[in-house]
């Protein structure tokens, strides 16, 4: 008897709480705007997708702060994708099915984000990734947006530079031929200096491994060119800037986003050379000093490119929903379509293909370790 | 001038490969052992380097902690992973050899973290004009310091009585036994000075190219390897010259062909020499006694 009625109390418990559970989701729909966000939290390349997701909350905050979008509160699911493809799919599965948002702001790097490009597709699911550089992302992706520019578009703009402002009548290139963003500004950097008429004196490259550059570097001293162009990642640019300085190269050396955290571990050896970025961390304007100082005081760091990119973008998917009037995916889709924003990294619209193509691109110089505003270049 | 600048930098990275092609040439002479945990003991001399230099230590005292610490971690691998495998096939040896390698990067990955770590500049850098050519002062000191160890080393190996005891071990270790050399502290002495030159190949890597990070010592070790095998595995001067035509034409492929292709060019010479001369450069064709 008593086994009986225990029985019957669970049971109707476990119904109770089915009720419980459906009341709250319920609930929840009514109330927030869901928002998935994914990037690589762990492992190698953690600090990007840090910096996405840092600011993709910051801006959330902000937002919901000011009274959210209609009164609506919106809500951010993130996950970490450990930069692994697999886990990446698994990541939109939940979000899609689970978590059930509106609306993606992903994947941080290109990897992740072609990984669930067809998915993206299929589902037509708004999706706007605010840093993933790789051309292929957008294409044929009606649903796919991006915030950031493309690399052989700061490979022009870098090359543009160089011509312009330095004067360069002859530069030398070394770029990483393991690694496709490398090699694509490299080569679209020298198309665009080869079309001005400038000669390229050195165009070589080495592998991932390569920790000796004196070798490379002797051969472009002898070369003397204008210009250095390392389109590379922080870490081995420090390593190529020591060297250099160790030979007692004096020319400059100009370089792209992956630069951006350089000055942390090598000020003294990058001093005086300038890299294009996204935005520039002494830009006067109002919204990059706010987004700077909110940043630094929730997080204690200054924030990077990537941050500022993940934060506009967050800004502009809000907007779009916000015009869309309504949490349908193609209302959400042809919103962001239309949408134009000025954010930290500057006007931001979208081209038919989805991609930001009128981005401006700021031209940093290293001085005392720290970024100085070179030069805006304005959308072409 | 570009050419002989580009011989210096040669001379540079060949005496690193020298200095730790060293150790797996000391250990396989004397125990017929490739001894793949070797770069990573180098990458461990780095990062006890790197942790003394961060200490604010004197350079003699970076040098003196890493080579020590490193001498310390080589003797404890051997006696943890090699001597109970000492009568057991050469395979099992070499696996286990492999296995200790993965082991000590994981390690230094779960203790140091991936992201690179950059190396304080014990050693401050100023470029030296000699004539029309340029070049750091780090190069001289990298090679003046890795010539000086190896005179050391040919020094102890053919006048004092551990070294003569190193050699007859490597000859013929029952025949040493019975004439009252103490095989296993000799192998463990080997172990230990193998170590401790590769921890200063290490220090070296890291004061040039100044940064320390879990996969630094992969691919030295994998070329410190190659040059011992090329100069004849198992003969101390033969891993010296290895080291140097290593950093030869690894320079050279670099400047003056591409250096996409240096290390394609490196590593098919090792397999061009060893069709044509299997035992290495200074390799005697002698049939092994088993």
């Amino acid at each position: 008897m008593k086994k009986k009625f225990l029985k019957i109390a669970v049971a109707l418990m476990l119904v109770a709480s089915v009720f419980a559970f459906a009341a709250c989701g319920g609930g929840d729909e009514a109330e927030t705007i869901k928002i998935g966000v994914f990037g690589p939290l762990s492992g190698e390349v953690a600090s990007y997708g840090t910096a996405v997701v840092d600011s993709v909350k910051l801006a959330v905050e902000e937002i919901n702060a000011a009274g959210g979008v209609d009164g609506k509160m919106i809500e951010i699911f993130d996950y970490d994708t450990k930069a692994d493809k697999a886990e990446a799919v698994n990541i939109y599965n939940r979000l899609k099915d689970q978590d059930e948002v509106v609306a993606i702001i992903g994947g941080t790097i290109s990897g992740e984000t072609l990984a669930v490009k067809e998915l993206a597709i299929a589902d037509n699911m708004p999706m706007l990734t605010p840093t993933a550089t790789s051309a292929d992302v957008t294409i044929g992706a009606p649903s796919i947006f991006r915030a950031c520019f493309l690399d052989p578009y700061q490979g022009s703009a870098a090359a543009a530079f160089s011509i312009e402002s330095l004067e360069a009548k002859s530069v030398a290139v070394l770029y990483n031929s393991d690694d496709a963003y490398s090699e694509g500004i490299a080569e679209a950097y020298k198309a665009a200096v080869e079309e001005a008429g400038l000669e390229v004196v050195y165009y070589d490259a080495y592998t991932s491994d390569v920790k000796d550059f004196n070798t490379y570097l002797t051969q472009i001293k002898s070369a003397n060119p204008d210009v250095i162009f390392l389109p590379d990642y922080y870490n081995r640019v420090g390593l190529i800037a020591t060297q250099m300085r160790d030979l007692g190269i004096e020319q400059t050396a100009v370089g792209v986003d992956g630069w951006d955290s350089v000055e942390i571990d090598y000020a003294e050896q990058v001093e005086g050379y300038y890299f294009v970025n996204h935005f520039a961390k002494d830009d006067p304007d109002a919204i990059v000093q706010n987004f700077i100082a909110t940043f630094k005081e929730n997080y204690d760091k200054d924030p990077n490119a990537l941050g500022a990119l993940g934060y506009d973008a967050t800004y502009i998917m809000v907007e779009a929903i916000k015009n869309a009037g309504s949490t349908d995916a193609q209302a959400i889709i042809d919103a962001l379509a239309e949408v134009e924003y000025t954010g930290v990294t500057g006007p931001i619209s979208f081209n038919d293909e989805g991609d930001a193509d009128n981005k401006n691109i700021a031209i940093i110089k290293i001085v005392d370790g720290k970024h100085v505003l070179e030069e805006k270049i304005s959308a072409k | 001038m570009i050419f002989i600048q580009q011989m210096i930098n040669g001379l540079q990275i060949g005496s690193i490969y020298a200095v730790i092609a060293l150790g797996y040439t000391m250990v396989y002479g004397i125990i017929k052992l490739i001894n793949f945990a070797h770069g990573e003991v180098m990458m461990m001399g780095a990062y006890f380097a790197f942790l003394a230099a961060s200490a604010g230590m004197p350079v003699w005292a970076v040098f003196l902690i890493s080579m020590v610490g490193s001498a310390l971690l080589g003797m404890a691998i051997e006696r943890v992973a090699y001597k109970p495998l000492r009568e057991a096939p050469r395979i099992s040896a070499l696996i286990t050899a492999i296995g200790m390698s993965l082991f000590l990067q994981n390690l230094a990955l779960v203790i140091f973290k991936a992201d690179p770590k950059v190396m304080p500049r014990i050693i401050p850098t100023t470029p030296i004009n000699i004539g029309s050519i340029q070049i750091s002062n780090i190069t001289i000191i990298t090679f003046t310091v890795s010539v000086v160890f190896m005179i050391l080393l040919t020094f102890f190996i053919s006048k004092t009585k551990p070294g003569k005891a190193m050699r007859a071990v490597s000859e013929d270790k029952e025949a040493a036994t019975l004439m009252g050399i103490n095989a296993n502290s000799t192998i463990t002495l080997t172990f230990a000075i193998g170590s401790a030159l590769a921890a200063l190949g290490g220090i070296l890597y890291a004061l040039a190219y100044t940064q320390v990070a879990p996969t630094l010592g992969v691919l030295p070790g994998l070329k410190a390897f190659v040059a011992a095998v090329l100069g004849g595995i198992g003969i101390i001067p033969g891993a010296m010259i290895g080291g140097f035509i290593l950093g030869f034409v690894e320079t050279f492929a670099k400047a003056y062909i591409s250096g996409r292709w240096a290390d394609a060019i490196v590593f098919g010479i090792l397999i061009l020499v060893l069709s044509v001369k299997p035992t290495g450069i200074l390799g005697k064709n002698v049939r092994e006694k088993v």
